[in-house]
């Protein structure tokens, strides 16, 4: 699948005539179903495709994703320079939306119909619904326009210096230097735009979990275990949970996907030099090769994501093992 | 009563909300106070007033004029990715499911390859590629809105396929045409719609999403999502971005409303 | 003997949208240490919720509204919640009928059976494991070790159910819930799982109360016996005496209207007409009395008590309360079948049919599994002939079905159908033979298409066949199958399933048809309405002269519709006979054991061990050889067709070497 990927990308791309001309871009539109038709006929490409394709591979591997047109620098240097701040942030949203969401969807499940299940409701409602840039700007104008407890736009303060360590990660390298001044900025800055990132996936997380549960507390076997003379708390965690979890992870994939369109929306508004902000001047000023080494980066990250989901789909429900 | 009235009554919110925002937009150019791109730099930015109900922007355009013309862009976008999506990839879903053999296999080959790209990315990609506008954006969506419904049809329609009276229908000597399109076609049909209506909400917040990030509409054209682009920067005269973002947002909870209440009702393990 | 459990006037309700329903209304009985009980009554009767009303698994809409459960004196429905779950899984187990829903799917075995062991303190984890395995044994489950560390869905239902005993019996209890555990089995599995628990019974002492609309079932494992009806206890008493005299109308309708293996063939069943009354409108007077053959004017004005005839009987009707009883069925015999001359060719000839399926590739290299439904079958169906197929599931005769339909196409062998040849029809041709070959199918909920009104279903083949003036035909078709011709407009989710299947009969008649192939057509219904579809199946046989494939895994419906019949075992035809011979001498030993397996009061039974072999990999030689009681070196050699009489065919190394237990 990964392969195919590749392809779909390179095929995109070999239709952006050589160099990024943007007078020319208008042609993509009538060749576009060509793509299509291309890929279909993927069995019996002719040799020079294949040749081209391979040379593009070559280019791949040696990390050659072609040079952007903003920024005069290849296009994997800006990536590499980027990420870091995009990972760390997502990261921190991702484990915030699980260690909310699971036990909310939980709690609303058991409780169903009570003021907890009306709150994870409301919540994943509000989190599925609300748009992420406008959710960013909202908090940014309340916490940091009006009520000044938040830290402005921003990774760091202004003045601040980024601090020199391995990873890129700030929460990382500061404590790693023992800069816990730094460490308390970085955080401080991170609060708000990880809260914004997490709230489109804490509502799907939230949503399932209680879905699922409710489902599974259905089942027969949750009847058995109560059968059992099993104490209520062993029969949700042990029978009912393992099962309703299966669905959430399944989720995984989606919820990631998620991330990466937020990422997209909050890193603009917080002026977060990620990943994200530079997908945003990228499409903005159509600076293709950019757009098109992104996009294959996020989608090789995407493919590794479900695939890791599918793995721990295998060890969670024994029926898809063989 | 007051039972059946607490299980639907957020449905027929969901209803009215939809309802309230498709007449908006069927109306906006008699209800407006104002034509939405009159630019009037004297009156830049001026806080919510009798004059300017939600204030007026950067450039002194009245917001709630826009406001209002923006719910055509932004529905006639939702719908026409949704519907025109939900056909091609039911066609798809169906044609598949019919085919067996290798036209299924190449056919559902084609959806996995399209799944298993980050929707939003592809579609910026896309986007960029076609370049800046309505129409182009909406196609972008659209080759990556399809697969889902495909892959729904199809596993629908092969549920339905193995059903007795799909059999029976055969036996009684039915053409399979008409199998395929009197008997299996009506039965599918609930769970897609469903689908589709939680979906229009998905569709609005992406377009949007394009828009704000610039792929959208042409400027100056009065649009949701480049309204909150518009206005973000501007902290301090929060108006201008706040408000059509709560448009996108009851927009959105309103399909949402109306999508889960339709599943309520289609699905036959919630009678009691 | 002290009574374990005591209920005592219980009402559970269920509170729905459209009102409250009363699905147990004032239930009392008693069991009594080491007793069985059996509850039978049809779908809705309450006694699945009586049951689980004692054990409090109950959730809303549900709630017991009155009543006392007494369990060695203790009121279970005043237990606090931890009290509660002491008691459940310790004193009183609970099996249910899904194995496959009632077992966790994402755990191991073990853990499931052995996990209560622990919780209710009886055993330190590793002497709980190593009882659990012990159990396993005990229930019957092959090479206990390898199991435990299995997932349920690694077994098939026979071994779940299993699996759900030993997790019941884990901690001895005095009481044993077991709610319809065999009605989801193979007939020669649940003569296995019956005898099981009569062994539990017997060794452990255990009460068992056991719950199944199969009054056979409950015969062969029950001493005593209640006969539930629209939440009501109607009769109660010991089980040979209420089957022999029932004294409540139902209880009677129940004992006569399910076809049986040791009476005589008639031309129709007896049967009650219409339907349990709708519990949101309950009569004022007998519940039964709307559908009952010996109402008095009493009956529909004032509700009977449950009163005591006989020492430990008692019944819950006005006619009867004063010892009277109720006299036995009188039906006219069955004419002799019409024969078709020695002369005529046959309707329907098949031969040396097979089928198989690939299973979908569990790798890109690997070959495909084949499973093997159908191996070599030939048969022939005369003009007006009813020829049943009886298998148990798996053997492949729904696979038949749809080959003789040619839903499916052979892989192998030749069918012919008025003497035209159908093997490889396609297309145009197909569709012209299609209106002189119909099908019934088994689901009467699937069968029919939910957003299509009855009328439009029964004119559409009408139309596309270019029928002329679909509406009055439909109409006549209605009347015909003995619903009302008005019903046409309504959709098939307004009707009960009875109802829908006889519009699948209408449906399968309006293209005047000379063969239908009947899937299982009454195994989905209640055993009353069976016998309502049964009779107008008979009749509407006899008036058109139809010819009949009848496929049903109940040999005792088999016996009451059939001329001639087939036994089929791993896709293969290992008898075949007419049908009062095969049920008088039955000759292969897998059909000796079937007949013997059916569950009837007073029966000894031949239980075969083991489960059928795979499809996937068929065996060497004969197929039933490795379960066969009288098998022999030579079955390791494929078995000969033997003609031990006209018209009787064995496929069997030693035919007659098994005899009925007497």
């Amino acid at each position: 699948m990964a392969l195919f990927a590749s392809l779909v990308v390179f095929l995109i791309s070999n239709f952006v005539p050589g160099d990024p001309v943007l007078a020319q871009l208008g042609d993509i539109l009538a060749s576009d179903p060509v793509v299509v038709a291309q890929w279909r006929a993927k069995w019996g490409l002719d040799l020079p495709l294949w040749e081209r394709y391979g040379i593009f591979l070559r280019g791949l591997l040696h990390g050659d994703l072609g040079q952007s047109i903003a920024t005069r620098r290849p296009v994997l240097e800006d990536i590499v320079q980027f990420a870091p701040a995009t990972v760390e942030l997502a990261t921190i949203s991702f484990v915030m939306a699980l260690a909310l969401g699971i036990p909310l969807g939980i709690a609303a499940a058991i409780w169903r119909d009570s003021w907890i299940d009306a709150l994870a409701r409301v919540l994943s409602l509000v989190g599925v619904s609300a748009p992420t840039f406008w959710l960013a700007f909202i908090m940014l104008a309340i916490f940091y326009g009006w009520l000044g407890w938040a830290p402005g736009p921003g990774r760091l303060d202004p003045i601040a210096f980024p601090p020199e360590g391995p990873s890129g990660f700030f929460l990382f390298d500061t404590a790693w230097a023992g800069d816990w001044e730094g460490f308390a900025d970085t955080l401080a800055h991170l609060i708000l735009p990880a809260i914004v990132l997490a709230a489109a996936t804490l509502g799907l997380i939230t949503r399932t979990t209680r879905a699922a549960m409710l489902d599974c507390l259905q089942q027969d076997y949750v009847r058995v275990a109560r059968a059992k003379g099993l104490r209520e708390r062993v029969v949700i965690l042990r029978h009912a949970l393992r099962n309703a979890l299966v669905p959430v992870v399944t989720l995984g994939g989606l919820a990631y996907a998620n991330l990466l369109t937020g990422a997209v929306m909050t890193e603009t508004i917080f002026a977060w030099p990620g990943l994200g902000r530079y997908t945003f001047r990228s499409a903005a000023a159509l600076d293709f090769p950019a757009i098109m080494g992104i996009t294959l980066v996020v989608s090789a990250t995407y493919l590794l994501v479900n695939l890791l989901v599918d793995l721990s789909y295998a060890v969670l429900d024994p029926r898809v093992r063989r | 009563m007051r039972r059946r009235l607490r299980r639907y009554g957020l449905a027929w919110a969901g209803a009215a909300i939809v309802l309230a925002w498709l007449l908006v937009a069927l109306l906006a150019p008699w209800i407006s106070p104002y034509p939405p791109n009159a630019v009037d730099v004297t009156q830049r930015l001026l806080l919510p007033s009798a004059a300017h109900w939600l204030g007026t922007d950067i450039l002194g355009r009245d917001v709630l004029s826009r406001l209002l013309h923006g719910a055509r862009i932004s529905l006639l976008a939702g719908f026409s990715v949704v519907l025109l999506g939900a056909g091609i990839g039911t066609a798809i879903g169906i044609l598949a499911a019919w085919l067996r053999g290798w036209g299924e296999e190449a056919l559902m080959r084609l959806t996995d390859l399209v799944l298993c790209f980050p929707p939003i990315i592809l579609a910026l990609a896309l986007a960029a590629a076609l370049g800046i506008g309505t129409t182009n954006t909406i196609i972008a969506m659209l080759v990556v809105w399809w697969p889902k419904y495909a892959r729904l049809a199809r596993s629908l329609a092969l549920v339905q396929r193995s059903q007795e009276y799909v059999e029976a229908a055969t036996v009684l000597g039915l053409p399979q045409k008409r199998i395929l399109l009197r008997h299996i076609l009506p039965n599918i049909f609930g769970p897609i719609a469903v689908l589709c209506t939680l979906d229009l909400g998905i569709a609005i917040l992406t377009f949007a999403g394009l828009s704000f990030l610039g792929l959208g509409v042409v400027p100056p054209a009065a649009e949701w999502g480049s309204m909150v682009s518009e206005g973000r920067e501007l902290v301090e005269q929060w108006w201008v971005a706040t408000f059509p973002g709560l448009a996108i947002l009851t927009v959105v909870i309103g399909f949402n409303f109306l999508g889960d209440g339709l599943r309520d009702w289609l699905d036959p393990k919630a009678q009691r | 003997m002290t009574a374990i459990l005591d209920i005592r006037d219980l009402v559970t309700v269920f509170h729905t949208d459209r009102g409250p329903v009363r699905a147990v209304d004032g239930v009392s009985f008693t069991i009594a240490r080491g007793e069985t009980l059996g509850i039978v009554g049809e779908s809705g009767s309450g006694k699945s919720v009586t049951a689980q009303s004692i054990m409090r698994l109950l959730e809303p809409p549900a709630r017991i509204e009155a009543g006392q459960v007494l369990f060695e004196g203790r009121d279970v429905l005043a237990m606090s919640q931890s009290e509660l779950a002491d008691w459940r899984g310790a004193s009183a187990a609970m099996v249910f009928q899904d194995s496959l829903t009632g077992l966790n799917p994402v755990l191991r075995i073990l853990p499931q059976v052995s996990e209560h062991v622990v919780a209710h303190g009886r055993m330190a984890p590793p002497a709980a494991r190593r009882h659990g395995i012990d159990l396993l044994r005990r229930m019957g489950v092959a090479s206990p070790e390898r199991a435990a560390a299995a997932f349920p869905h690694q077994f098939s239902g026979g071994m779940r159910q299993r699996v759900m005993l030993a997790i019941g019996m884990a901690n001895e209890p005095s009481l044993l819930i077991a709610d319809e555990p065999t009605t989801a089995l193979d007939v020669t599995i649940q003569a296995q799982i019956l005898d099981l628990m009569a062994g539990l019974n017997e060794k452990f002492g255990t009460a068992i109360m056991l719950i199944s609309h199969d009054l056979g079932v409950i015969g062969s494992l029950c001493r005593r016996i209640a006969v539930m009806y629209a939440g009501e206890v109607v009769e109660t008493g010991p089980t040979a005496e209420v089957l022999a005299d029932p004294r409540h109308p139902y209880a009677w309708a129940l004992a006569h209207a399910v076809p049986r293996l040791d009476t005589p063939v008639t031309a129709r069943l007896p049967s009650i007409e219409g339907m349990p009354p709708d519990p949101l409108a309950m009569p004022r007077g007998c519940r039964f009395a709307p559908r009952c053959a010996h109402r008095i004017a009493r009956c529909d004005a004032e509700h009977p008590p449950l009163t005591e005839i006989a020492p430990g009987r008692s019944v819950r009707c006005w006619v009867t309360m004063d010892g009277r009883q109720l006299p036995p069925p009188s039906l006219p015999a069955a004419a002799a079948p019409p024969r078709a001359t020695e002369a005529e060719a046959p309707l329907l000839e098949a031969s040396d049919l097979i089928k198989h399926f690939p299973l979908p590739r569990k790798s890109l290299f690997a070959k495909p599994e084949l499973v093997h439904a159908v191996n070599g079958v030939s048969l022939q169906v005369a003009r007006g002939e009813s020829l049943g197929i009886v298998g148990e599931s798996g053997c492949g005769t729904s696979t038949l079905a749809r080959l003789i339909t040619r839903l499916h196409a052979p892989n192998a062998g030749n069918i012919r159908f008025q003497g035209q040849d159908i093997t490889a029809l396609g297309g145009e041709a197909l569709r012209a033979l299609r209106p002189r070959l119909q099908m019934v199918f088994q689901d009467p909920f699937a069968s029919l298409n939910p957003r299509m009104r009855v009328g439009q279903i029964l004119a559409e083949p009408l139309r596309v066949h270019g029928h002329a003036a679909p509406e009055e035909r439909v109409a006549a078709l209605l009347d015909m199958v003995g619903l009302n011709p008005a019903w046409a407009a309504r959709f098939p989710h307004e009707f009960s399933g009875g109802q829908r299947q006889r519009i699948s009969i209408a449906r399968a008649l309006a293209l005047d048809p000379a063969l239908i192939v009947a899937d299982e057509p009454v195994s989905a219904l209640d055993v009353n309405v069976q016998a309502q579809v049964l009779n107008l199946m008979l009749e509407l046989r006899a008036r058109l002269g139809l010819a009949f494939l009848f496929i049903a895994h109940d040999l005792a419906v088999v016996r009451a519709f059939c001329d001639r019949v087939a036994v089929m075992y791993l896709g293969r035809f290992v008898e075949e006979a007419p049908a009062a011979e095969l049920f008088a001498t039955p000759a292969h030993p897998y059909t000796v054991a079937l007949l013997s397996a059916v569950p009837e009061p007073g029966q000894r039974r031949i239980v075969l061990g083991g489960e059928p072999p795979s499809s996937l990999r068929l065996p060497q030689g004969c197929a039933f050889r490795a379960r066969c009681p009288v098998a022999r070196p030579i079955c390791a050699e494929p078995p000969p067709l033997v003609e031990i009489a006209p018209g009787r065919r064995v496929l069997c190394h030693a035919p007659g070497s098994l005899q009925k237990p007497r």
